[in-house]
């Protein structure tokens, strides 16, 4: 028996380098006979040329990314203390799961919102065809709200009630408690909740591919439609073959690197914080 | 000039206020948009009708079946595989290197986007595997997806067991395994519940993953070999292609309706295990 359970708690292990086998064995070779330069840095994507250079995927992604953080980082931090500090405790008992329930909403419903209700709004006030990179950050935004809500109330309230009594009773009003001892003390958590953001931002594909438009060009405003990396795996991967194909992996490689670095991040800062307990 | 503090707290108040007020208010919205014009969609007939002219007309129950076979399926394989880990983890090792790589394996996991899922999925079970859009192919890509929740909740789950449990156990004579299947399994079951539950929320949910394995089509499966709609797949054709937007916000009410049912029934189960215990 503890063999068996042995083999079977290395499958999410087992599953994870799977996947990146997969992914690199079909998108590495591509990537070393395109050229890494040329792939990563020229702006041309013309599958049936021949030509396959993702750098507006990859600024696009770096746009929307940092756009949905700007939203969303300030809203969900600013949710959370007010949440922990400012509000009785059974009323977070109750909007804590509420928003963690929102967490649950598939990422084709946002997509939907973003293209019924907020396109035709950037559209008629601000100008523009509406499906835009402003559309994106802002569908994204929300997205990662109950991502950063939910991980930076768990590390607020893992700071010890002694912390605050004693700025308290030292005379400090709870908003100078907050800012001074109550944040500086969660904060290896908040970031962390914030890099998890991230990375769910960057690795959003429906939403995403709804809501921005897909030209594939280097976005000159954020009223203007540009497409991911995500995006250009899923918009093309019905229909790709043979370099094609391969191309749309190796977008997958640069994606998957991406996405491993931040997780490491996040596991390193989390580490940290343990160690200093 | 120096701020009086009362001042600058009334301030801080009021601006945190208002952004929680916000994100509420845009997650409210959501829900509410979706819900107040897809409710009057949702019948009887919507519900149990197949779908006519590629959906623009008829109902969407062959999406309904894809989606329930589909979410068992993935449930049914990525279960004992995470109650498995979550055992060994807690049970038959100690905290050692080995443990915290498993652990950071699981965690990577969770954080891998669906799209890189849905690669996945397409290279090995489709086209290496030759599965071809298929129930089973669908299926196998969202246990891996769901797999570190379960890990996740059932680990958990049993730590919550108190110690005093096992070691009754341990003083009758009984081996480490019956140990974990007669006293802890049974004890953290509403807590793996949970965990399951999630990620029968996460299965219904997803998109990206399911359309490069398990495909769209629009007919009942009579096999795990044969291709499938679920209802979140089916929502986007409608809504991306501009087919039915009536008919597309009916899917999205429904699938909504699941969604936070099936998360609402895991926060119960989680909540009455926690009062249980206190």
């Amino acid at each position: 028996m503890q063999r068996l359970l042995l083999a079977v708690a290395f499958s999410a292990l087992s599953a994870l380098l799977l996947i990146a086998i997969f992914i690199v064995s079909q998108g590495l070779p591509f990537i070393f006979r395109y050229g890494f330069k040329e792939f990563l840095f020229s702006s041309e994507w013309q599958p049936q040329a021949g030509k396959f250079g993702i750098f507006p995927m990859v600024v696009s992604t770096l746009w929307v990314t940092l756009g949905a953080m700007v939203i969303g980082a300030p809203l969900g931090v600013a949710g959370a203390i007010f949440l922990t500090e400012f509000v009785p405790r059974p009323v977070m008992g109750i909007v804590k799961p509420a928003i963690e329930l929102l967490a649950g909403i598939p990422s084709v419903v946002y997509g939907f919102i973003g293209v019924m209700v907020l396109a035709p709004l950037i559209r008629n006030h601000l100008g523009g065809p509406g499906l835009s990179l402003l559309a994106g950050s802002i569908i994204l935004g929300i997205m990662i709200l109950p991502t950063i809500i939910s991980i930076s109330i768990d590390s607020i309230m893992a700071v010890p009630k002694a912390y605050r009594e004693g700025s308290l009773a030292l005379g400090a009003t709870v908003w100078q408690t907050v800012r001074m001892v109550t944040l500086p003390a969660a904060r290896s958590g908040i970031a962390a909740s914030i890099i998890l953001a991230m990375g769910r931002a960057i690795g959003e594909t429906m939403a995403v591919i709804m809501v921005t438009g897909n030209s594939v060009k280097i976005p000159g405003s954020v009223l203007e439609p540009v497409r991911t990396l995500t995006a250009n795996i899923a918009l093309e991967m019905g229909y790709a073959t043979g370099m094609h194909r391969q191309a749309l992996f190796a977008t997958g490689v640069v994606l998957f690197v991406v996405i491993m670095i931040l997780n490491f991040s996040a596991s390193y800062v989390m580490r940290q914080r343990k160690a200093r307990r | 000039m120096k701020l009086d503090p009362k001042h600058t707290q009334k301030a801080a108040v009021a601006v945190l206020g208002s952004a929680t007020l916000l994100t509420l208010t845009a997650l409210v919205f959501i829900i509410g948009f979706v819900l107040q014009k897809g409710l009057p969609v949702l019948s009887w007939a919507f519900l149990t009708g197949s779908p006519q002219d590629m959906g623009r007309a008829g109902g969407i129950f062959p999406a309904i079946a894809g989606s329930a076979a589909l979410t068992v399926l993935a449930v049914l394989l990525a279960a004992p595989l995470g109650v498995g880990t979550a055992v060994y983890l807690t049970e038959y090792t100690r905290e050692s290197r080995m443990t915290a790589i498993i652990r950071f394996g699981a965690d990577c996991l969770a954080g891998i986007p669906s799209i890189i899922f849905g690669l996945f999925g397409f290279i090995l079970f489709v086209t290496i595997l030759k599965m071809g859009w298929s129930l089973l192919a669908g299926g196998l890509t969202l246990s891996l997806m769901i797999l570190p929740t379960i890990i996740r909740t059932t680990e958990e789950a049993i730590k919550a067991v108190p110690v005093s449990y096992r070691e009754v156990s341990y003083s009758l004579g009984a081996t480490r395994w019956q140990t974990v299947y007669k006293v802890i399994l049974p004890n953290a079951l509403p807590g793996i519940l949970t965990g399951v539950m999630l990620g029968v929320g996460r299965s219904l949910g997803e998109t990206a993953a399911v359309i490069f394995t398990a495909g769209s089509s629009l007919r009942m499966p009579a096999s795990v070999f044969d291709s499938v709609r679920t209802m979140a797949v089916h929502f986007y054709l409608l809504a991306r292609e501009g087919i039915s937007a009536e008919n597309a916000y009916g899917t999205a009410a429904a699938l909504i309706i699941a969604v936070l049912s099936v998360n609402l029934l895991a926060y119960w189960m989680m909540n009455r295990m926690i009062a249980k215990r206190t």
